[in-house]
Parts: C-alpha cells; sequence; structure tokens
C-alpha cells in the first residue's frame, strides 16, 4: 500500500514539473503578454477600458500586474514582464541607460493633484503654487501622507519638497506619515487621518472612499504627470515576448490607440491625455 | 448614506446570485489555487507528519518543534522566497511559472504543508499510543503502520485537511506577490478584496469577503458531512 502511495506521489510531482511549461507554453499560444504598470492606471479603470479594445484587434491578452513605478521597473529589471507602461521619466531614463529597456515613448499624461480635508488646517486650498503649498504644510505641522515607496507619485512628491528647498528626509516630523504603500491605500490614510496627500488625478477621481477630502491645490506646471512605455531588452531577456510587447507599444501610441485613451472617462471627466507625439515629452 | 453602505455590501452578494462571470472565475480560481494547494501538501505532509510521529531518532525534537513553529510562517515571506526562486534571474525562472496560478499553488502548498504535517504528527502519535502493542505484538512493518494509523485515523485528519484548507484560502501575503493579482488570470477573493479596499471601495470589498467566509463555511460543512458519513458507514 506504501509503494502505491509512493508510485502516486512521484507521478503527482512529475504532473507539476513537467505540467507547468506545458502550461506556461499554452499560455504563449494564447498570444499574451505581462505588462509591469502603477497602481494608477489600473486603479483608475484605464486597462479596464482599453485592454478588451486592444484585445479585440489583436487577439493579445494583456496581463496587467499593477505595482508603483519603482517596482514595477524591478519586475522588468528581473525580466518577469515584457513591458513595463510607468510614469517617473528620470527613472525610466535610467532604465534604458542600464540597458534593462529597449526604448521608452511617451504616451500619455495627466496630472498630480493635492488632496486636502476640507477643515483645510494649513490654509492652502484653492492656491496654484503647489511648492508654497508644501511649505506651508510643513510650517504648520499639518497631516501630510506619503506614499514612501518609490512609485512615480513617491518620486514626484520628493522633487517637490526639494523644489521647496525642504530635505524631507530632514525636516520630517510626525505630522510627516510615510506609509509605504499604494495610492488607493495612502488615499484610505488620508481619508481617514484628514491628512493631505499627492495622489494622481486618474485615482482621485475614480476613488470612492473621499470622506471629508477634496482637492486642494491643483494646476500648477509642476504637477505634470507623464507616462511612458517600455519593451524589457529580449537581449537580456531572452524569453521577452519582443514582437508582442512592440505590438502593444505601437497600438499605444498609434492614433487609434491615443484615441482610444482620449475616450476614456468617468462622469464625462477625461482621465489621460494622450500625447506619444508631443517631441520629448 | 448607511442604507446605501449596506445596499453596496449586498451588490457583491447580488452580483454572485446574478451569476456575474467575472466573480464566478475569481471565486473558481480561489478555490481551484486552495484546493490544489491543501492536496499537493497533504500528498507529501500526510506520510512525513505520520512518519515523525512513528519513529524515533536523534534530533527529532527539534524537527517537531521547528515544524511546529512553521505553522506560523508569514504568508509574505514565503511569497517573497517562491518569487526569488521562480522569477527569471532566479534558479526556477526557466519554468516560467511566475505570475501564474500555478505559482501560487506551489507557493500556497509551501505554507500549508507543516500545518497539516504537525497535525498529523501529532493526531498518529495519540493513535499509535491506542494501538502501540497490538502492532508490535502482528510485527507490522514500519512502512505498513504509516499507512494503517493514516488510514485509522482518516477521520481526525480531517480537520488538519481543513486546517490547512483555511489558512490557504484565507490568505492574500503569498498570492498576490507571486500571482501579480492579474485581472481574469491570478486574481483570487483575497487579492481582489484587497483591491477594492485601496480603490475605497469599502463596502463592496466588506461584501467579497463575506462572499468569501460563506464559502469557507461551506466547505466545512461539507468536510463535516463527510466525516459524519464515513464514521457512520465505519461504524
Amino acid at each position: 500500500m506504501f509503494t502505491r502511495r509512493a508510485c502516486i506521489v512521484a507521478f503527482l510531482f512529475a504532473a507539476l514539473l513537467f505540467g507547468a511549461p506545458a502550461m506556461a507554453q499554452d499560455n504563449a499560444g494564447n498570444k499574451s503578454i505581462v505588462v509591469a504598470s502603477t497602481t494608477s492606471t489600473q486603479d483608475s479603470g484605464l486597462f479596464g477600458y482599453i485592454l478588451p479594445i486592444f484585445k479585440a484587434k489583436t487577439g493579445i491578452d494583456v496581463k496587467v500586474i499593477a505595482q508603483g513605478t519603482g517596482q514595477a521597473l524591478d519586475t522588468g529589471r528581473r525580466g518577469d514582464a515584457d513591458v513595463v507602461f510607468v510614469h517617473a521619466k528620470p527613472a525610466e531614463e535610467q532604465f534604458i541607460a542600464e540597458g534593462a529597456g529597449v526604448r521608452r515613448y511617451p504616451v500619455m499624461y495627466n496630472d498630480f493633484v493635492l488632496i486636502g480635508p476640507k477643515s483645510d488646517p494649513a490654509g492652502i486650498a484653492g492656491t496654484k503654487d503647489i511648492v508654497a503649498a508644501l511649505e506651508a504644510i510643513q510650517a504648520k505641522g499639518a497631516p501630510f501622507v506619503s506614499r514612501g515607496d518609490r512609485s512615480g507619485t513617491h518620486q514626484a512628491e520628493l522633487a517637490l519638497w526639494k523644489a521647496g528647498g525642504i530635505d524631507i528626509a530632514e525636516e520630517k516630523g510626525p505630522w510627516y506619515r510615510d506609509i509605504g504603500q499604494g495610492m488607493g491605500a495612502a488615499l484610505n490614510t488620508a481619508s481617514a487621518m484628514n491628512a493631505y496627500v499627492l495622489s494622481d488625478r486618474g485615482t482621485w477621481i475614480s476613488f470612492k472612499n473621499r470622506g471629508d477630502l477634496t482637492i486642494a491645490v491643483e494646476g500648477d506646471n509642476r504637477l505634470f504627470n507623464q507616462y511612458g512605455v517600455i519593451l524589457v531588452n529580449p537581449q537580456k531577456h531572452p524569453h521577452v515576448k519582443q514582437a508582442l510587447g512592440q505590438a502593444f507599444i505601437d497600438w499605444l501610441i498609434s492614433p487609434d490607440g491615443q484615441k482610444t485613451i482620449a475616450n476614456y472617462k468617468i462622469d464625462g471627466q477625461q482621465l489621460f491625455f494622450p500625447n506619444a507625439t508631443v517631441p520629448g515629452a | 448614506m448607511p442604507k446605501t453602505r449596506v445596499q453596496n455590501s449586498m451588490s457583491a452578494i447580488d452580483l454572485l446570485l446574478g451569476g456575474d462571470p467575472a466573480l464566478y472565475a475569481i471565486v473558481r480560481l480561489s478555490l481551484i489555487v486552495s484546493l490544489a494547494a491543501t492536496a499537493l501538501a497533504a500528498i507529501v505532509a500526510l506520510p512525513f507528519g505520520a512518519m515523525l510521529g512513528l519513529t524515533r531518532f536523534p534530533g527529532r525534537a527539534g524537527v517537531i518543534v521547528v515544524l511546529n513553529a512553521c505553522m506560523g510562517l508569514p504568508p509574505v515571506v514565503v511569497g517573497l522566497a517562491i518569487y526569488l526562486l521562480l522569477s527569471r534571474s532566479g534558479p526556477l525562472g526557466f519554468l516560467g511559472i511566475l505570475f501564474t496560478p500555478q505559482a501560487m499553488i506551489l507557493a500556497q502548498a509551501l505554507l500549508v504543508f507543516p500545518i497539516i504535517a504537525a497535525l498529523t504528527r501529532q493526531t498518529v502519535e495519540d493513535v499509535w499510543s491506542e494501538y502501540r502493542d497490538e502492532l508490535m505484538a502482528l510485527r507490522v512493518a514500519p512502512f505498513r503502520r504509516v499507512a494503517t494509523l493514516l488510514w485509522d485515523a482518516r477521520f481526525s485528519l480531517i480537520t488538519a485537511l481543513l486546517a490547512g484548507f483555511g489558512r490557504a484560502a484565507a490568505e492574500v501575503g503569498t498570492v498576490i506577490i507571486v500571482g501579480g493579482n492579474i485581472d481574469g488570470f491570478t486574481r483570487v477573493m483575497t487579492t481582489a478584496i484587497a483591491l477594492e479596499t485601496s480603490k475605497g471601495d469599502l463596502p463592496l470589498a466588506l461584501g467579497l469577503g463575506l462572499v468569501l467566509i460563506g464559502l469557507i463555511i461551506m466547505i466545512n460543512a461539507l468536510a463535516w458531512g463527510v466525516r459524519r458519513f464515513g464514521e457512520a458507514r465505519a461504524g
């Protein structure tokens, strides 16, 4: 009886070991790619809108892993994704310079907004100067939630502190709450603590648990948020699905893909603005 | 306002009853992954736990302590370890199964193994003390003893399997790391709940949570029924 069990065990292990790659190959047969992207593109519902349209045109399944920009780029570096679709231009250029990616294509932009409680303890509601607003938050010690996760939004936030001459690593106090989580979690935290938080507009528009939060500062040029897409370098990772990945990129920056992005709206509000043809974007 | 919240919590149940295909796919994948992980773990853990219960060797106490401690393995650590193992840059990268259900099954199996093995060890050891003289007198070979005792304790071992399944079905830490929470491919109940929470749709997240708890209760009720039926037949 025991030997029979041993046979079954051996068989099942063999099945798992040999079956797994076979199943993985099946997936390849289905024409699918893995895209490491940011929480904002998924949580705002953009992918839910454009991917079915892309699939209908090309038959390619796009599997999205939603991470922060820093983590998404690392996923690409390890070769665990075919394409990265992120929003932190300096980090993307670094990614190309390392040889981890082939070429960066600008795709679209939206903007960041500073979210805060209606009570507005820092007295900045309705102002246009984001750097002055952050200085006021720091001066008054008003609660501020930071993503703290190397995401594109976190990197933008750090750049804005720096622009105001504030070394946040040195000057942060108990008012500065670094939570190390995604955009949604940061908004939930800010909602619970009535704190200020920097968010991309797309996630904010689609966010449901707002509580007393509202937009405090918007419209500053420095709140511009550019998205780019990069094919992971097949010379570094030979299993990267070069043709399918490039097909996805080509569609995103094509007139058709750009129009599809522009068509995505929530309550009549456009969330992302295509700009693949703008030089230097 | 409170009324709409309750209505939203019910909306997950409406989706379920209304046969929403996306929700059904998530529920199906949750069951497949957690049941497969429990089965895979049990195939190794049951004989391993029973052997550990029956044999005496130097260092046995140490093995038992480590095994018991591993019942509390942090899922996020197991997830990270499996991620590094299965990553294209890792030793098993050639398999290409990161961000697939297979990877999720493997990770959960690792998480569940110590629970089933440790509980089996305890159960078999208890049964062994009852049967010891009989089996010794009959000069039953050790391997045969393992099989006999596992069979004899089969109804008690259902609890060990349920504990393992409960752990697998309820955890989010490993599956979100090795599965990637891909819509329609590796999204399960727990990662869907985490996602809805992060979107700020707390009522829907809570509703999905209620559905998950309901499923776990159903599985347990089913196991209880099987046990009662089996015990009645076995006399």
